[in-house]
């Protein structure tokens, strides 16, 4: 816990003039990673910038993204960079993207984008790739194989025959819950591409992936879901250390899958209901995640937060902000070979607001 | 007092002279019964769905995918942010006039109705349990 606190007190005591008393991260970084092989970066994502008219937008989604900013200013160390999860704007509009784009805009440092399903489906991604860049990348860093997966595509009868307007499939695909919304898919053409970027990577190389979706199968009807996971997991599975993080859901999650360990990220806009307190859903979350607490309505920022997150000698150590819980903190455990959480993967250290029903 | 005493005449003639029994309904009847309510349920998905019902254009279903995370079973109980016992309306009102900005309905009003329809119906199955937290 010692890195959480050191770190959390320090955007605190940052926040309030007192930055003197608190401990940088780096003294107190895990002793068996040599220095060369450690970075951090942050990890913010789902800010759902809502445009309601003219120059107004939903002042509570706009609060979250503007604080997980202001406190990702306050990490010293500074972060190598930030990656920006997807689900930057609600219904995909300019307004949206470009407000949001101008509150991310104060972060400092090199950002990367991932898409997500509500930034894509008015313009299939034209007005983001103008403000962001490609839809589908990588990049190494410090001796890690980093890649961006667009994972939010769908069926093409879906995108470009099923809808009179774009508008009106973007509205079909902004609802969670939708029955007539469609499975997200990363596509053949995508996986072609990763198979050949994946080709010049030596197989001892830590690999992180971001996508939007999780890139294994949770809960269909919510598109907790990748339709071709198994096929992305094939693809990383030769390789001895891939992490994959994922937004979209809007919570807390994590899992072992093979050599692949996953890891979600909370949204900066509202929290969503872990998939079994749907009475009808049959679902599939991963008994390894500890949930995150039920929210409570009547503190408006409860439930949402973002990340910061280590990476040492390949291994992701995940920090939860919670902006009104008490931070989490999930890191890989080479022993077990899983991610695990620091104070409550124990059956009995949880607490009770993590039942969920 | 004597119109009210004609309208009981005029009823029980009519009970008498068509047949009917309280207690008795056909199959009929209970099709039309479900339709009325499957129609209920119907309009407050809608409203559910919907960036009109407060001001800001967010809508229930944006934080509540399938009324999830509403607990209608575990109605009324105490809400320790209103400090007294609630029933499911009035925090149904709550995430109107915060979350949505927008303006709270009457307990009996058809919108509130067809949104507390909605919300059973989509937990149906799951046993009450009052007080729950």
């Amino acid at each position: 816990m010692s890195e959480t606190l050191g770190r959390r007190s320090f955007i605190k005591n940052a926040a309030l003039g007192l930055s003197a008393s608190a401990l940088p991260m780096t003294l107190v970084e895990l002793a068996f990673a040599k220095p060369e092989d450690s970075f951090t970066f942050a990890y913010i994502s789902d800010s759902h910038i809502q445009h309601i008219k003219g120059t107004q937008f939903v002042r509570n989604w706009d609060r979250g993204l503007i604080r997980a900013v202001a406190e990702t200013n306050l990490l010293t160390p500074r972060p190598d960079f930030t990656m920006f999860g997807g689900d930057l704007a609600q219904m995909g509009s300019k307004p949206e993207l470009d407000h949001g784009a101008e509150m991310l805009s104060k972060l400092r440092g090199k950002v990367y984008h991932v898409m997500g399903e509500h930034d894509y489906y008015l313009d299939l991604g034209e007005y983001w790739s103008k403000l962001f860049g490609p839809q589908y990348y990588s990049f190494n860093h410090k001796g890690v194989h980093f890649i961006v997966l667009n994972s939010i595509l769908t069926y093409d009868d879906w995108t470009f025959n099923r809808w009179p307007s774009a508008e009106q499939r973007m509205v079909e695909m902004s609802g969670l819950d939708n029955p007539n919304g469609s499975p997200f898919m990363v596509g053949d053409k995508q996986r072609a591409w990763l198979a050949k970027d994946l080709a010049k990577v030596k197989k001892d190389t830590p690999i992180v992936v971001f996508s939007h979706s999780p890139l294994q199968k949770i809960y269909k009807g919510w598109n907790f879901w990748t339709e071709d996971a198994e096929q992305v997991q094939a693809l990383l599975a030769p390789f001895d250390k891939v992490t994959v993080f994922y937004g979209h859901v809007h919570q807390i999650q994590y899992n072992q899958i093979g050599n692949i360990a996953f890891t979600s990220a909370m949204a900066t806009a509202w929290p969503w209901p872990y998939p079994q307190s749907y009475a009808q859903a049959q679902q599939l979350l991963p008994k390894l995640t500890v949930q995150m607490n039920r929210a409570d309505p009547f503190f408006e920022r409860d439930a949402t937060g973002w990340q910061f997150i280590d990476i040492n000698s390949g291994r992701a150590d995940v920090s939860f902000s919670l902006y009104n819980n008490t931070a989490r903190r999930i890191v890989f455990d080479p022993k077990s070979g899983q991610p695990q959480d620091t104070a409550y993967q124990a059956a009995d250290q949880r607490i009770a607001p993590q039942t969920h029903y | 007092m004597k119109f009210p005493r004609a309208i009981c005449v005029l009823m029980l003639s009519v009970g008498f002279v068509s047949g009917a029994v309280a207690d008795e309904f056909s199959q009929a009847d209970l099709e039309r019964w479900q339709a009325q309510f499957d129609g209920v349920v119907k309009e407050g998905r809608g409203l559910w769905t919907s960036g009109n019902l407060g001001k800001n254009g967010v809508a229930c279903g944006q934080c509540h995918p399938n009324a999830a995370n509403t607990h209608p079973e575990t109605y009324p109980k105490f809400q320790k942010q209103l400090g007294k016992v609630a029933n499911l309306w009035e925090m149904v009102n709550w995430c109107l006039r915060n979350p949505l900005e927008g303006e709270p309905l009457a307990a009996d009003d058809p919108k509130m109705t067809a949104l507390l329809s909605y919300i059973m119906f989509e937990r149906r199955g799951v046993k009450l349990e009052p007080g729950k937290h």
